[in-house]
């Protein structure tokens, strides 16, 4: 098994006829992922040739799952367009939708978070409700489960099939880390991205890689801004049995500047990487000063089982 | 990117939030004439985008023009934890009754908007949420639904605003979103809104933060860019559109691929400093993803460029980009740069063609690069030349 996406996944891709979704759609094929059709509404009926196979491109994420039987989307529109392309994934009902557009205004991913939301249940009576369609992103590289498929522009020759599970807001940390691990292998490596809103979070990917019989430890990647790898770390004090080791960036980083992500960023007393790194190892995460320590703490532990 | 108090009150006044008439000027002088044009008692505030203005002597009361001048003299210039005061603002005095706060933001943790309100305001609103959490109302605002007058009138209620002033409060908590989400704000926030005598409700403060991402949107926001205070290299790099942060006190310049990976190799920089008398990395750069000649000539510009730099560490994982690529734009770079490149560069390349990218490097054999396999490695070298040649200066 592998969490969120599999050998069964049909993966369809909004914006196949960009540069970047042409680009990145060809190697998800090469990777052997089954990608089944594109969507451009201006481009509908027309066929893209891509790794020598034909795709057709469908004028709405509707009548590509119609069509297709896709239940993946990999979104590559522009930001100007990328709120109502994935409205128009949840509204399509499709179970996973990655988001790898870099770049779309936050208030745009409130609202198609929200959005996802409303049309989705409460998991029980009086709690919030949570998307029906799985959001991965935006401003990520996706998600890969080595040897099955691979969503996104997560590179597929740096590490093939194993048990280790990993979860990262920054997509050039995961390649080093899955590179630093690659003769042991992954179930599923997910980039979560680093913008202030996502979809999917180190808590969701946690609670799959808990539930997934493949993956015997799992690796977390975090990084200044925002609470999130605080509650992860809560997260895995209180549900995550399998062992887990940490990461991370930006312990130099000033307070007050943007770190290339939009969600990197120490404000006043909350963000910091020494915040983080505490709360992980109070919730007894072993954390790694750097990815090479971090990835032998890893290999001791897949060694050790 | 953060706003100064006079542009954030520019723009409520535009939305139609009230805000007291004022004018902003950059000499003693012209501080003086404000006052006279405004013919009222007035108070000079330094603008800066940083909090404590008043505890700092950068908000005074003037009676009259040659008392604003005076003031605005001793205002100008100023240092306010690192930030020189190069302009004021000069606005009508008001009488205070009460002072309340409010702010709408970007929360992170329930991935929504959230309004934050109290009848309590004046103080520091960290402060406020740590001894009164009880006086501060936090409602979350969906998105799509909005703020609406009787979501607004619900905020007013929750923060306990009196009632005398609650209507208008709704009024401007309506116009506070509309300009929230008109300006693709991640914050607005008045600290203090005031009732003056009259009981009218004024913001007599403003904090902004916009979303550069929404930039497409509001071609307007390019022109709030203040050049003047931003670092040179800073400006230097943005005009080429380069992802770059200059860090004070480092020698170690940093060129890498990604954010979390720059981020990344500043901490691994650092921590071999430790070991090579405290050397520090001395920039952030990120070149993304594909990493052109051009675009790495640009970056070697800026960082060699910086007078702190003694050594450059460039540290690429090739994922999408190759490194073979990179490979070339160095070596291009480096030509381009000709004698202007004259710092010792390590250069660490892993992932996607990386056997090419060595040899490329290997074969141009630059008398300034040095290759190194790891980043632990790439950075203790890129860390011991710096300190090496630092020491010798």
């Amino acid at each position: 098994m592998s969490i969120f996406l599999n050998e069964n996944s049909k993966v369809i891709v909004q914006g196949i006829t960009g540069g970047e979704g042409t680009k990145h759609s060809t190697k998800m094929l090469a990777a052997g992922t089954n990608v089944v059709g594109g969507v451009n509404a201006r481009k509908a009926g027309t066929t893209v040739t891509i790794g020598g196979r034909n795709l057709m491109v469908f004028g709405t994420v509707e009548e590509a799952m119609k069509e297709t039987g896709a239940d993946v989307s990999v979104v590559f529109v522009p930001p100007k367009f990328a709120r109502d392309a994935v409205i128009e994934a949840v509204d399509a009902e499709i179970g996973l939708c990655v988001v790898i557009t870099e770049g779309i205004p936050v208030h745009d991913s409130a609202y198609f978070w929200a959005h996802a939301c409303a049309k989705g249940s409460a998991p029980k009576p009086g709690a919030p409700r949570t998307p029906r369609t799985r959001i991965i992103g935006p401003n990520c590289p996706g998600i890969i489960s080595p040897g099955r498929s691979n969503a996104g522009i997560i590179p597929a020759d740096i590490a093939g099939a194993g048990r280790i599970g990993l979860v990262s807001k920054s997509g050039t940390l995961t390649y080093q880390m899955m590179y630093e691990l690659r003769d042991l292998g992954f179930s599923t490596a997910i980039g979560i991205g680093g913008d202030p809103i996502v979809g999917t979070t180190h808590i969701d990917a946690l609670e799959a890689f808990e539930a997934d019989p493949e993956t015997a430890a799992i690796v977390m990647i975090g990084e200044i801004g925002g609470d999130a790898e605080e509650r992860a770390a809560e997260f895995v004090r209180a549900n995550v049995t399998k062992p887990v080791v940490g990461y991370v960036a930006g312990f130099t980083a000033p307070e007050g500047k943007t770190m290339g992500h939009a969600g990197a960023i120490v404000s006043g007393s909350a963000g910091t990487a020494q915040a983080k790194k505490e709360a992980l190892e109070a919730a007894g995460v072993e954390v790694g000063k750097t990815p090479s320590e971090t990835a032998a703490l890893m290999r001791q532990i897949i060694v050790g089982l | 990117m953060d706003l100064y108090e006079y542009q954030a009150k520019d723009l409520f006044a535009a939305h139609g939030v009230p805000v007291l008439p004022g004018r902003t000027v950059e000499t003693a002088d012209d501080a003086a004439a404000a006052a006279a044009e405004l013919g009222t008692a007035v108070v000079v505030k330094a603008q800066v985008k940083t909090g404590g203005r008043g505890k700092a002597g950068g908000v005074k009361l003037a009676q009259d023009p040659d008392e604003a001048r005076e003031k605005a003299d001793a205002i100008l210039g100023l240092d306010i934890k690192g930030h020189t005061v190069h302009r004021v603002l000069v606005t009508t005095a008001s009488d205070i009754v009460e002072e309340y706060y409010f702010s709408f933001l970007l929360d992170r943790s329930n991935r929504t908007f959230l309004a934050m309100a109290s009848a309590e305001g004046g103080m520091e609103i960290e402060q406020l949420a740590v001894e009164r959490p009880d006086a501060l109302a936090r409602v979350a605002i969906d998105p799509i639904a909005g703020v609406d007058r009787a979501m607004a009138a619900d905020i007013v209620a929750r923060a306990k605003f009196p009632a005398v002033i609650a209507d208008q409060a709704a009024d401007v908590i309506v116009k506070l979103w509309q300009t929230f989400v008109a300006e693709d704000a991640t914050l607005v926030e008045v600290n203090p809104l005031v009732r003056d005598p009259q009981d009218k409700i004024i913001a007599l403060d403003g904090k902004v933060t916009l979303d550069e991402n929404a930039g497409f949107r509001h071609p307007e926001h390019a022109a709030l860019v203040d050049e003047r205070t931003e670092n040179p290299l800073e400006a230097k790099a943005k005009a080429k559109n380069l992802n770059y942060v200059k860090l004070d006190g480092g020698q170690v310049g940093i060129i890498g691929n990604g954010a979390g990976l720059v981020m990344s190799t500043l901490d691994v920089v650092a921590y071999a400093g430790e070991r090579h008398g405290g050397v520090k990395p001395a920039n952030f750069l990120d070149i993304g993803g594909g990493a052109s000649a051009q675009v790495m000539a640009d970056g070697l510009d800026v960082i060699l460029g910086d007078p702190d730099v003694h050594s450059v560490f460039v540290n690429v994982f090739g994922g999408i980009t190759a490194c073979d690529a990179v490979a070339t734009g160095i070596v291009e770079a480096l030509q381009i740069l000709g004698d202007s490149a004259s710092k010792p560069l390590v250069v660490r390349l892993d992932g996607n063609n990386v056997i090419e990218g060595r040899r490329i490097l290997d074969e141009a054999n630059h008398p300034l690069v040095t290759q190194v396999d790891t980043m632990d490695n790439a950075a203790d070298k890129a860390a011991e030349l710096a300190a090496a040649s630092s020491q010798g200066a």
